[in-house]
């Protein structure tokens, strides 16, 4: 739809609208707009690519504004910048293991119900909405996810308390701000991806808590 | 000149040890003196670029997009290939090495194929290790299924998100050396030149796209991962930033262009609908592995609803010409097969161009949850798309660009002719020969990042001194003179057409004449008119904005401009070769049945195409193609 509008735009000699978008199938996680009022349009499961005229009525007016977080600075129009997502997953997002040297993929069974729970997880595309939609620009969906992937994997287990440890920490270091359970994050996902991984985000917290792989944080401003 | 891939000779199965102990190595602490430019960070570029930073290279890696983590292979939805033969059903490395090598009609490198197939466990391996949470039995084991043009199960699969999941495994392992602080990563950049260096490749230009900076980074060798070209075609199921301008910068700097004409049509897509439409939905190759493609047995039952049309008035067409393989036929034959069926008047849907995928029978069989398991994902982005419940009324598909098999020429060690210059993944030209079989491109992404490109790059750097190239050289200045000056003339032809409505025409043309099917006639009629198109492009062209700012319509006209001229070397490419193969059909080249005829005795070698400059044609070398270990044959399905 903006394609047509900026094609216009052209033509008529204006400059056309910058807005972020890739795959236009809902998987990259590049487009960003929040379409009257909320992240992606408010349409269950649905990114704003994937968005079809047919689902508005002829003559309605729609509102689209930018990813409004302090953690996402505006680059213009429609455009900001997630960086802080990356460098979430580059501070402990990963499990460390060495290309090369690993064992065969069938030495340790994962239990189907394991392997579905990560899968949930996994399927975050990294688009910030959960950030966009908290009222406090929280990313706990989205590093919840992550953590609870790898928590549930054998091969993820290892790191799992200094993971935790690490990645909340940087959330603090990036700016984003705290869960206070309003769940805006779960309802305009476009994966559907439940606030129990933030549940298990908290337990793993506890863990790391416990094990002493973190204190109290320490603050970033 | 007859090119030479440089694959070792002896017996297959220990190719790529030997060569493997006989390639050089860079000793540890001299590693991080080099420097190594990767350029795309999709499954290959970041399976690279973690590779190499881990190794101890001094690594710096660039995408377009905001993140890697959004490359394009993000999108592959059914698989990836091994031959781990998990299901004692008869895989091997041999055999997956031969339906490769079947599969692209041979036109491929015989070792280099063998490689890829032998990797492709350790493959599987790493994935599990990164914790890419593939499908699981119910004893905890990793599942697969059946995928085109293969009679095992050997295709592991994440749900219908495979690329998804396969592409977070490998950016993790990035993520995890850009914090080791190995790999520097610039999102948002994209490479605009290829600088070359008394003949050797030294560095890249790039455009900040944020700031409109225009930079050139120098380094020791460069390692390309841009991606496939379809999106030549109007209509792919590519992303829309897909671009051959990385591939094309690089040509023009001397790097050969090997074989464009082999271009892959997915037979499962969802139809076009609209004109607006900026891009086809492909439907995943695995849903032929439960689903049964039919038309109306007779024109006239084309309007009705399917559930009126009895049983036995519909024509399981692939099940009848290829009882063998039956649903499961390759891409380019299946989709050849759904034309032939539309273009007799049995097509379906509103438009005619459209089979149904029906899944009545595997619904009756399996369930109805068990499907959703399989598939969930898919029909809820059909129902999107189509509006329509595709567990109630069958799916209609319709073929469309997907995949490009040719791409730089690169030898053995993946590099190309121009020493420094590898390149990995769909942006070369190595395993596919004609026609990919489905679940490769994500087996060849991850193979050549993770386990070839960190052995033979060592290769090359241990024989060059590091450093010797530097940003401030007059090679590195000019390049940016040059990708500046580019710039400045699209912004300032300031004429009254958008760049879309261009990339449209062009990308209609080819899919009319450069499409699933060629000619003579159709091919000569393109290249007489994509000049025009080029000089009507730098007259009326409209980019709006400027160059020292976030302007997409500049990058895309860019990327426009480069489509246009890259279309020229493909439809010469196409008519060139006067036979039909795999993706490549020559309607003058069929056999009665309209199956594709080769023709061995004038073909059988890899066409890689050289630049002479502005004006000039191309010039044609030739790699000739040796099979010792298959026998060439007529391809058959049935
Ligand atoms: C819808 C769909 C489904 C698919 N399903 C499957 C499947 O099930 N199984 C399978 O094996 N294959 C599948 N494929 C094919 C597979 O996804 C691709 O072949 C694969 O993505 C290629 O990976 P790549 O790393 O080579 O390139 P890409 O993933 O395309 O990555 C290209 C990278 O290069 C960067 N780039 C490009 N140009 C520039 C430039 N000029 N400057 C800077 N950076 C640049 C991009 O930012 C990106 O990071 C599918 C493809 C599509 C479209
Ligand atoms: S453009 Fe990729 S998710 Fe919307």
């Amino acid at each position: 739809m903006l394609d047509v509008v900026n094609e216009d735009l052209i033509r008529e000699g204006k400059e056309p609208i910058a807005f972020d978008h890739d795959c236009r199938e809902g998987i990259c996680g590049m487009c960003s707009a929040v379409i009257n009022g909320v992240p992606h349009g408010g349409f269950e499961r649905t990114t704003v690519c994937q968005l079809h005229m047919r689902k508005f009525k002829d003559g309605d007016t729609l509102y689209i504004e930018p990813w409004r977080a302090r953690a996402f600075p505006i680059l213009r129009d429609l455009v900001v910048d997630r960086g802080t997502l990356d460098r979430l997953i580059q501070a402990g997002g990963y499990i460390s293991c060495h290309t090369g040297g690993v064992p065969d993929g069938n030495a340790l069974p994962i239990s189907k119900g394991g392997a579905d729970y990560a899968m949930d997880a996994a399927q975050c595309i990294g688009c910030g909405a959960c950030v966009a939609a908290c009222p406090n620009g929280a990313a706990m969906l989205f590093v919840g996810a992550k953590v609870a992937h790898l928590a549930v994997l054998p091969q993820g287990q290892v790191e799992a308390p200094e993971r935790v440890a690490e990645m909340i920490q940087a959330m603090r270091d990036c700016g984003f701000g705290n869960c206070s359970n309003h769940y805006e994050c779960e309802a305009v996902c476009p994966k559907g991806i439940s606030v129990k991984f933030i549940a298990k985000l908290n337990r793993e917290f506890l863990k790391a808590l416990i094990l002493a792989k973190t204190g109290p944080f320490k603050s970033s401003d | 000149m007859i090119l030479d891939g440089k694959a070792p000779t002896g017996p297959i199965e220990t190719t790529w040890e030997r060569h493997r102990s006989d390639m050089k190595l860079v000793n540890p602490a001299n590693k991080r003196k080099y420097r190594i430019l990767v350029v795309g960070t999709g499954l290959a570029g970041a399976s690279a670029a973690a590779t190499l930073g881990e190794l101890g290279y001094n690594v710096e890696a660039f995408c377009y997009q905001d993140s890697p983590r959004r490359a394009h292979c993000i999108a592959a939805q059914g698989g990836i290939n091994a031959a781990k033969n998990y299901p004692n059903d008869g895989d091997s490395v041999f055999r997956l090495f031969y339906d490769t090598i079947k599969g692209g009609d041979f036109r491929a490198r015989e070792a280099d194929v063998w490689r890829l197939a032998q990797v492709s466990n350790n493959i599987i391996d790493q994935c599990v290790a990164q914790g890419v949470p593939f499908a699981r039995d119910y004893g905890g084991h990793l599942e697969t299924r059946s995928f085109g043009g293969a009679q095992v199960s050997r295709t592991f699969y994440a749900r219908g998100q495979t690329g998804q999941q396969l592409l977070l495994g490998a950016y993790s392992a990035l993520s995890r050396q850009i914090r080791a602080g190995t790999v520097k990563m610039y999102p948002r950049t994209e490479m605009l030149d290829l600088v070359v260096v008394n003949g050797e490749a030294k560095g890249i230009t790039l455009r900040d796209l944020i700031t409109g900076e225009v930079r050139c980074h120098a380094g020791d060798a460069v390692v390309l991962c841009s991606g496939g070209y379809v999106n030549v075609f109007h209509l792919s199921t590519n992303a829309m930033g897909c671009s051959v301008t990385a591939m094309w910068k690089a040509y023009k700097k001397g790097a050969f262009l090997a074989n464009p004409c082999y271009t892959q049509v997915h037979p499962t897509c969802i139809p076009q609908a609209g004109e607006y439409q900026s891009k086809l939905t492909l439907m995943s190759e695995s849903l032929r592995n439960d689903g049964r493609c039919w038309v109306p047995r007779k024109r006239e039952d084309v309007g009705k609803p399917p559930d009126a049309i009895p049983e036995d008035d519909r024509d399981y067409f692939l099940e009848r010409k290829y009882p063998s393989y039956g649903n499961l036929a390759p891409r380019d034959v299946a989709s050849r097969a759904v034309k032939e069926q539309c273009d007799d008047g049995r097509g379906v849907g509103p438009t005619g161009r459209g089979v149904y995928l029906d899944f009545k029978d595997a619904i009756r069989r399996l369930g109805e949850h068990e499907l959703r398991e399989r598939y969930g994902n898919l029909f809820e982005m059909y129902e999107r798309i189509t509006d329509e419940d595709a567990y109630k009324v069958p799916m209609r598909i319709y073929p469309a660009p997907h995949y490009a098999m040719g791409g730089l020429w690169v030898d053995y060690n993946l590099m190309s002719n121009i020493p420094g210059l590898f390149v990995l993944g769909e942006a070369n030209f190595s395993v596919h020969g004609a026609n990919r079989l489905g679940a490769s491109a994500l087996m060849q992404g991850l193979a050549d990042g993770y386990f070839v490109i960190p052995y033979t790059i060592a290769d090359y750097l241990a024989r060059t001194k590091p450093g010797k190239v530097t940003a401030s050289h007059p090679e590195c200045r000019k390049s940016i003179e040059d990708v500046k000056a580019q710039a400045k003339r699209l912004l300032s032809v300031r004429g009254d057409r958008s760049v879309t409505d261009f990339k449209r025409e062009l990308g209609n043309l080819m899919w009319h004449n450069c499409g699933m099917l060629r000619s003579n006639k159709s091919l000569s009629e393109a290249l007489s008119t994509i000049p025009a198109i080029k000089e009507e492009f730098w007259q009326r062209v409209r980019v709006p904005g400027t160059s020292a700012e976030f302007n997409p319509q500049l990058e895309n006209a860019g990327r426009a401009a480069d489509f246009i001229e890259f279309a020229e070397l493909l439809c010469r490419d196409a008519l060139h070769r006067d036979e039909s193969c795999g993706g490549h059909f020559r309607v003058e080249h069929q056999y009665e049945d309209g199956e594709a005829r080769r023709n061995d005795a004038r073909f059988c070698y890899s066409a890689a195409w050289e630049y002479k400059g502005e004006g000039a044609p191309p010039e044609l070398h030739k790699e000739p193609l040796r099979f010792e270990h298959v026998h060439l044959m007529v391809r058959s399905y049935k």
